[in-house]
């Protein structure tokens, strides 16, 4: 076998070993995210409604929140040790932790300590995936010929994505296969269950792997690190780079990359309100088509530097933002269409409420469209016999199934969404690997990255959500449902002119620690 | 290009409180109204102390290009 071919071989070894834990990472962290409401109706008091949602997703936002402190311990660890065994720490910590999960009691059984143990192993889940991308990319990097960096490292960049297309597949098939009912009373632990299998097959296959030819090669001379916290953040020459990093690049990265993929799901799912198994597979469509494209522009990066993808990627996001999401409101509005009005059913039913005298009213009305969609609507009324009255304010559920074309609408304008995370999320594994030394590149670019994703990008959801929830009034009870974009299009612009301003174009010829010029060309 | 890095590094270095200081107003605006829970100063509390860091960071990062720190030499 020739050396390139042996080459070759070992890189595409390196980038599976790194990628499939990777990507099970990823889906152990992103199964929380996916059955959000239904973790909020096992985890919170049944009565909260919307507030164990916001609830639930705080905690969600939580384990982005403490990505950076995972980020400097595992990044520190990395550095002194090695890459190999510090991300085969964060896998068994994600493991153990999602598998844990899957076995809590619920609120009934156990109370205010159901959410409390959820926060606690949605923390470590945090602290792990802060410890392992950097770890993989790295990895990857130091293995890849300069020519090749954005190409072999966008193969890492993949993972992301299909970690959440494997949580959506997996939840989908679990609650197809078991039924809705059995699914969101116990079915919904199985996703998480799951994971210590893949986790097994995942350390099996590390374990096989052999330490990084740069770090090893530091090693064996005395070079490596003594302090990688403080020398990547005390030395003003690398502090300036972790900023430059953080606010030109991951910053915008992050906002893109969370609202293209999980505020889009979040948006279909509680404001356009479209049913539970098509909001998923129109996302999962959308990454389907998407994620090849990771790949594509980490190779444009190559030829053409990683600079300008990424911000042309940010400044699609920004003006086409608004519109798209527009147009989501738009094609599930019922004033928008025109309904077969022979085709509607009204049933009514009404049961005793468990205990008492009282009766619930529930009525189901289905609506038929020219369009092919279908609304349902489930009006729950409380009738008490004490007063003779209703309740003032019934539980009312929509679920709306969009006909055919308007589900593809929705899977092209999710693709796009998609398409412009490939463009600024394909290319920065290499970007931030060339600006840092080896010695301590573990460190410096996790915590960037990790801020931009896990705080900046985390925290959309939740904070666009929380906007929404401000512009609701008396006036308006349901709000501006398009306020929450604002967040992420302000952080992006931000970060545009910032990236546009002060990143150079330039491509990293080699990310030996002698031969980096890049620090010393600022 | 560099002579605007070092203008804009004033601009940098003023963000920073402005965006700490408008949190901080909307959380108290926000925590005063009768409707207001526990849980909404709970949310504000973590918001302001996620940014805090990141808002000194952006104010570093201000003062670094304010000197010139991101200057390109020609």
């Amino acid at each position: 076998m020739s050396s390139e071919a042996k080459y070759s071989k070992g890189i595409w070894s390196v980038i599976t070993a790194s990628s499939v834990g990777t990507l099970i990472e990823w889906y152990d962290f992103y199964i929380f995210g996916s059955l959000a409401t239904i973790i909020a109706a096992q985890f919170f008091p049944e009565d909260k409604g919307s507030a164990a949602l916001l609830s639930t997703l705080a905690i969600f936002a939580a384990g982005f929140i403490v990505r950076p402190f995972g980020a400097l311990v595992f990044g520190r660890l990395g550095d002194l040790v090695g890459r190999k065994y510090t991300f085969l720490l964060t896998l068994v910590l994600m493991g153990g932790s999602t598998f844990a999960i899957g076995l809590i009691p619920n609120y009934k059984s156990i109370g205010v300590a159901a959410p409390l143990l959820v926060l606690l192993l949605r923390l470590i889940q945090g602290l792990a995936l802060g410890g392992e991308y950097g770890g993989a990319a790295t990895y990857v990097a130091e293995h890849s010929p300069a020519h090749k960096r954005g190409f072999y490292t966008s193969w890492i960049q993949t993972t992301a994505t299909l970690g959440l297309f494997v949580s959506l597949g997996i939840i989908l098939f679990t609650r197809s296969t078991m039924g809705v009912e059995k699914f969101n009373d116990w079915g919904w632990r199985i996703p998480f269950l799951v994971s210590s299998l893949l986790v097994i097959l995942s350390i099996y296959i590390r374990l096989k792997m052999n330490e990084s030819p740069l770090f090893s090669k530091l090693k064996k001379e005395g070079k490596t690190s003594t302090n990688p916290l403080k020398e990547s953040f005390t030395k003003r020459d690398n502090l300036k780079m972790v900023l430059l990093a953080l606010f030109g690049a991951v910053m915008g990265q992050g906002v893109i990359w969370y609202t293209g993929q999980f505020y889009a799901q979040s948006f279909i799912e509680n404001v356009c309100k479209i049913e539970f198994a098509q909001s998923r597979t129109i996302l999962l469509w959308a990454i389907a088509f998407a994620t090849p494209f990771f790949v594509v522009f980490g190779a444009l990066s190559d030829r053409f530097g990683r600079k300008w993808i990424m911000m042309l990627g940010m400044l699609l996001g920004i003006f086409s933002y608004r519109p798209i999401y527009q147009h989501f409101l738009d094609i599930t509005n019922e004033k928008n269409k025109v309904e077969i009005v022979a085709e509607r059913s009204v049933e009514r039913t009404a049961t005793l409420v468990p205990n008492k005298a009282d009766s619930l009213i529930k009525t189901t009305t289905i609506k038929h469209f020219d369009d092919g969609a279908l609304f349902k609507e489930v009006k729950t009324d409380t009738l008490y016999v004490a007063t003779g009255k209703s309740a003032i304010k019934p539980v009312v559920k929509i679920e709306k199934t969009v006909g055919d074309s308007n589900y593809w609408t929705f899977i092209v304008l999710i693709f796009f969404q998609i398409l412009l995370v490939t463009m600024v999320y394909g290319p920065i594994a290499a970007f931030l690997v060339e600006l840092f030394p080896t010695r301590i590149r573990y460190t410096s670019m996790s915590l960037p990255y990790h801020i931009g994703n896990g705080v900046f990008g985390g925290l959309v959801p939740f904070i666009s959500t929380l906007i929404i929830e401000y512009t609701k009034s008396p006036e308006n009870p349901t709000g501006s449902p398009l306020a929450g974009l604002w967040y992420p299009i302000i952080v992006a612009s931000v970060c545009l002119v910032i990236g546009t301003l002060y990143l150079t174009n330039h491509i990293d010829k080699n990310v030996r620690d002698d031969e980096n010029d890049y620090i010393h060309k600022h | 290009m560099n002579a605007l890095k070092r203008i804009l590094g004033i601009f940098w270095l003023l963000m920073g409180p402005a965006v700490l200081g408008f949190l901080i107003f909307e959380a108290v605006k926000k925590n005063s109204l009768p409707t207001s829970t526990s849980n909404d100063m709970l949310q504000w509390g973590i918001i302001i102390g996620i940014f805090v860091p990141i808002a000194i960071g952006l104010m570093i990062f201000g003062y670094y290009s304010m000197k010139g720190a991101y200057d390109l030499e020609d």
